[in-house]
């Protein structure tokens, strides 16, 4: 069982969050020109890192709100949290 | 090599079975190849085999990072079908399902191909309505269906719930007659045997650490053991593509993730079927030893770790138990875990790709087992002759950017909803 710290509820079980995968990937800027390339990008190619790796889950059982968690794929160890609007640094 | 029969055992019998022969060599990396497989599962064994036995190429290595099928072709559920709506799929899968019924014959080596027949539950009239169009789209394409309403199911499956008040009542099913299973670790061995037989080098513990592209072709592989200089390269490792990909600067379309299985205390034959869950994820075969197999959901997030997380197993035995429940009362024997290239649409990719000299063979998702002698096929083929076979067209890794999606569930890119 994960315990993910929510940055709004505190520490919580997995129970209560679903998954929203990489939390890196970037909708392309609409008010540009978007290449085919652009937009593979975003829908389908991933890195999936092994490692550290920023993903999105969304707190659904708990305040719904969606938040960035740093978490290690091979341990699963999570380092950190974040608002959904906070910036990886 | 020694012909397995039986009377070769009988002969061997006689001296305590101390003299046969290795079943593969224990190689070492030559200096260079005409083709090397990075990956020795399955498919990887597979493609070795066939690039000997069909293509007539011989100096060809398969190097596996750890031991041969220690990973998915060890680890998965053994359920061989080809029910599949999509004509690509279908045609491939039934081209499979060919090279399954005549593959011990083939490889000399028992691979218990046992064709149970496979029956998927419906628990709604909707739900009957799919696998009837499903059904169909099969029959065109020459592969066997038949669907069960519920008096029939039960004859055939009497200790699934067909209780009333339950909350997904067994309303039918689509049944497969000619699916199965088979003992998957022969299924590696015995590729491995013969692909040696043939001057195939299976190098074990060998690791790959990086690429010799110049020029936009491959010249040769970086390995804990050595450099090699080789011309071909085909890229079969399942779980591991993006870290090798990440090596040759390239994003695939796939995400890694865990799948678990388990399996109960061997019990009394109770069930000659494979059996899915209809409303949820979760499917059921008995072992020739009489144990329970079953697996259902990935984790649900990205994951290298060969081991998983047990409210998923919750989660996939509570709907086990919904549908057979004389399984509560069952012990859990052992539960472990895979790790899975899910790719974006759920189907997989047997391609060329930009680099030349270097193939794709990933995004098995959680099916790669039932695919092993297809995949070697096609990715022979599609090695040896520079050019994808009819039957892997439609595997191509450009169809991301073209759109010719093959998304047979109709998930869409969220590989983690299963």
């Amino acid at each position: 069982m994960l315990h993910i710290k929510c940055p709004h509820c505190g520490m919580r079980s997995q129970n209560e969050f679903s998954y929203g995968g990489d939390a890196s990937v970037k909708r392309p800027n609409l008010n540009k020109e978007i290449s085919d390339q652009d937009w593979d990008n975003f829908v389908y190619n991933r890195k999936s890192l092994r490692g550290k790796h920023w993903e999105l889950w969304q707190h659904l059982s708990g305040c719904r709100q969606w938040i960035k968690v740093e978490r290690d794929t091979t341990t699963h160890e999570i380092f950190n949290t974040l608002k959904a609007d906070e910036d990886i640094s | 090599m020694q012909k397995y029969s039986i009377f070769s055992l009988i002969k061997n019998a006689f001296s305590n079975h101390d003299k046969w022969d290795l079943a593969w060599k224990d190689s070492s990396p030559k200096k260079e190849y005409d083709v090397v497989i990075i990956g020795g599962g399955g498919h990887g064994l597979a493609t070795a085999y066939y690039l000997a036995k069909e293509h007539n190429i011989t100096n060809v290595a398969v190097i596996e990072k750890g031991w041969i099928g220690g990973g998915n072709v060890g680890r998965n559920t053994t359920i061989i079908r080809s029910n599949y709506m999509h004509d690509d799929n279908g045609l491939f899968s039934e081209f499979g399902m060919n090279l399954w019924r005549r593959m011990s014959q083939d490889l000399n080596y028992n691979v218990m191909f046992s064709p149970r027949g496979i029956i998927n539950l419906a628990h709604s009239d909707a739900q009957m309505n799919v696998y009837a169009r499903r059904g169909n789209s099969m029959r065109l394409n020459g592969i066997d269906a038949v669907l069960l309403n519920r008096e029939q199911v039960k004859e055939i499956i009497p200790m699934a719930d067909f209780s009333e008040n339950v909350r997904f009542p067994i309303f039918g099913g689509l049944m497969q007659p000619s699916a199965g299973t088979a003992r998957h670790d022969a299924v590696a061995w015995g590729y491995a045997r013969q692909a040696d037989s043939m001057g195939v080098d299976i190098i074990q513990n060998c690791e790959v650490m990086g690429f010799d592209v110049s020029a936009g072709k491959i010249n040769g592989i970086r390995t804990s053991r050595g450099d090699i200089k080789v011309k071909k390269i085909g890229l079969c490792v399942a779980g591991s593509t993006n870290i090798l990909a990440e090596k040759l600067n390239m994003t695939l379309p796939i995400e890694t993730h865990l799948l678990q299985a388990c399996v109960s205390e061997p019990v009394k034959p109770v069930l000659d079927k494979v059996v899915t869950f209809g409303a949820g994820h979760f499917y059921l075969s008995q072992s020739d030893k009489g144990e329970m197999v079953m697996g259902g959901d990935l984790d649900g997030y990205n994951s290298y770790s060969q081991r998983g997380n047990l409210p998923t197993l919750q989660h996939v035995l509570t709907e086990g138990i919904a549908m057979m429940p004389f399984l509560s009362k069952l012990k859990m024997l052992r539960t472990w875990g895979g790790i899975m290239d899910m790719s974006m649409d759920g189907s997989p990719i047997i391609d060329k790709t930009h680099i030349e000299g270097l193939y794709l063979n990933c995004g098995w998702c959680y099916g790669g087992f039932k695919a092993t002698p297809a995949s070697g096929w096609t990715f022979a083929h599609t090695i040896a002759q520079d050019r994808v076979h009819e039957l892997n067209a439609g595997y191509s890794l450009n169809r991301f950017n073209t759109g010719y999606l093959l998304d047979e569930k109709g998930l869409g890119t969220k590989t983690w909803i299963s």
